[in-house]
C-alpha cells in the first residue's frame, strides 16, 4: 500500500484533512461514535479504497503500569474503526456494516507516548461480505507495531448514526 | 509497592476487585471482576461512551474486543505466578450478536500454558450465557525468551 508521507503527519484540531479524494461526509461521522470519541480518534485521511485514522496517546488507555505502553484493547478499536471506515470509503454509500472477525498480530509494542495511527485498505468487496487489512504504527510505517485482518458482513440498510 | 507485591497483595486478600486498577485501560472502559468458584468472571457494565452504533444502540466492537482481552489478562494474573502483566501476541475475535445496552460478562480457559506462552479462549454474553455475543482467542507472552549466549 502507497503511503505519502503527509499521511502521518499529525494534524492538530481544526487542520484540514489531507486527501487526494473527496472524503465521504459519512467517514466524519464514523469517528463521531460514542466510544470513537471518548478514545479521541481522528481521521487524517482517505483515498479510494484506505483510511488513515490516529488515536492520540493518553494515560487513560495505558495497558501496563510498568512499561506504559498503549493497551492492545485500544489499539484494536482503532483497527476496528479504520476497517470500517475503509469499507464506508470503499463503497462510497452508506450501507451498514457489522464485522464478523477481527484478527489482530502484535508485532512490537509502542513506544509509550506516541500517537498511533491505522491505515486500513478494503482490498476485497463482494455483494454481501467486505475485507479489510490493516497497519499499526508510531512513527514509522515500515515497522509496524500490529498487522490485522478484519471481514464485514454489509446489510442493505442505511447505517444509522444519530 | 511494585507490581508483583501489590498482585500478591490482591490474591492474598482476596480483593478481587483491586485488579482493575493495576491497568489503566480497564478502568476506562469500566470493566469490573468478580472471583466466582475460584474464577474470575469480568463484567463491563453498560456505558454510553463504549458505544459504537448510537441508534441501535449498539456496544462499539473494539470495547468488546478490549473487554476480553483484559479478562483473559485477569484471569492469567490470578491463576499464574507472573512478574509482569502478559504481552499480547495475537488475538482474533469473531462477533456472534450485537453487543447491545446491557451489562457483558466475559470468562476465559487457559487452553494451553507454557513456560513463556499462554494460548486463552475468551467467552462474553450478555443476559444468557448459552448464547454468547464473540468468542475469542489470544497467544499471551509470558516471560522474554532467555538471551542467547
Amino acid at each position: 500500500m502507497a503511503l505519502l508521507k503527509e499521511h502521518y503527519v499529525p494534524l492538530g484540531l481544526g487542520t484540514k484533512i489531507k486527501t487526494n479524494m473527496p472524503v465521504h461526509p459519512f467517514l466524519e461521522k464514523m469517528n463521531q461514535t460514542p466510544h470513537a470519541k471518548q478514545l479521541g480518534i481522528q481521521l487524517v485521511s482517505a483515498e479510494k479504497n484506505t483510511v488513515t485514522l490516529k488515536l492520540p496517546f493518553n494515560d487513560a488507555i495505558i495497558g501496563d503500569p510498568i512499561s506504559r505502553v498503549i493497551h492492545g484493547g485500544a489499539i484494536t478499536t482503532l483497527i476496528d474503526t479504520a476497517s470500517g471506515a475503509s469499507v464506508f470509503q470503499a463503497q462510497d454509500n452508506l450501507r451498514a456494516l457489522a464485522t464478523l472477525d477481527l484478527r489482530v498480530d502484535y508485532s512490537r509494542p509502542a513506544a509509550t507516548g506516541e500517537d498511533v495511527y491505522a491505515v486500513a485498505e478494503c482490498y476485497q468487496m463482494t455483494h454481501s461480505i467486505a475485507f479489510s487489512r490493516v497497519t499499526v504504527f508510531t512513527t514509522d510505517s515500515k515497522k509496524p507495531i500490529a498487522t490485522a485482518l478484519a471481514t464485514f458482513m454489509r446489510s442493505n440498510k442505511a447505517f444509522p448514526v444519530g | 509497592m511494585n507490581l508483583v507485591e501489590k498482585i500478591n497483595a490482591i490474591k492474598e486478600n482476596q480483593d478481587d476487585a483491586a485488579l482493575v486498577e493495576l491497568i489503566p485501560y480497564a478502568n476506562f472502559i469500566g470493566v469490573q471482576t468478580k472471583l466466582v468458584n475460584g474464577n474470575i468472571i469480568s463484567s463491563l457494565p453498560f456505558k454510553q461512551s463504549n458505544v459504537g452504533n448510537p441508534a441501535i444502540p449498539a456496544l462499539h466492537g473494539g470495547a468488546i474486543a478490549g473487554f476480553m482481552e483484559n479478562a483473559a489478562l485477569f484471569h492469567l494474573l490470578w491463576q499464574i505466578e507472573l512478574v509482569t502483566i502478559p504481552k499480547i501476541i495475537d488475538f482474533s475475535i469473531d462477533y456472534l450478536l450485537p453487543g447491545r445496552s446491557e451489562c457483558s460478562y466475559s470468562q476465559c480457559e487457559i487452553i494451553r500454558l507454557g513456560r513463556r506462552i499462554a494460548l486463552c479462549n475468551i467467552k462474553t454474553w450478555q443476559d444468557n450465557d448459552q448464547q454468547p455475543i464473540a468468542l475469542a482467542r489470544a497467544h499471551f507472552l509470558l516471560s522474554e525468551n532467555d538471551p542467547v549466549k
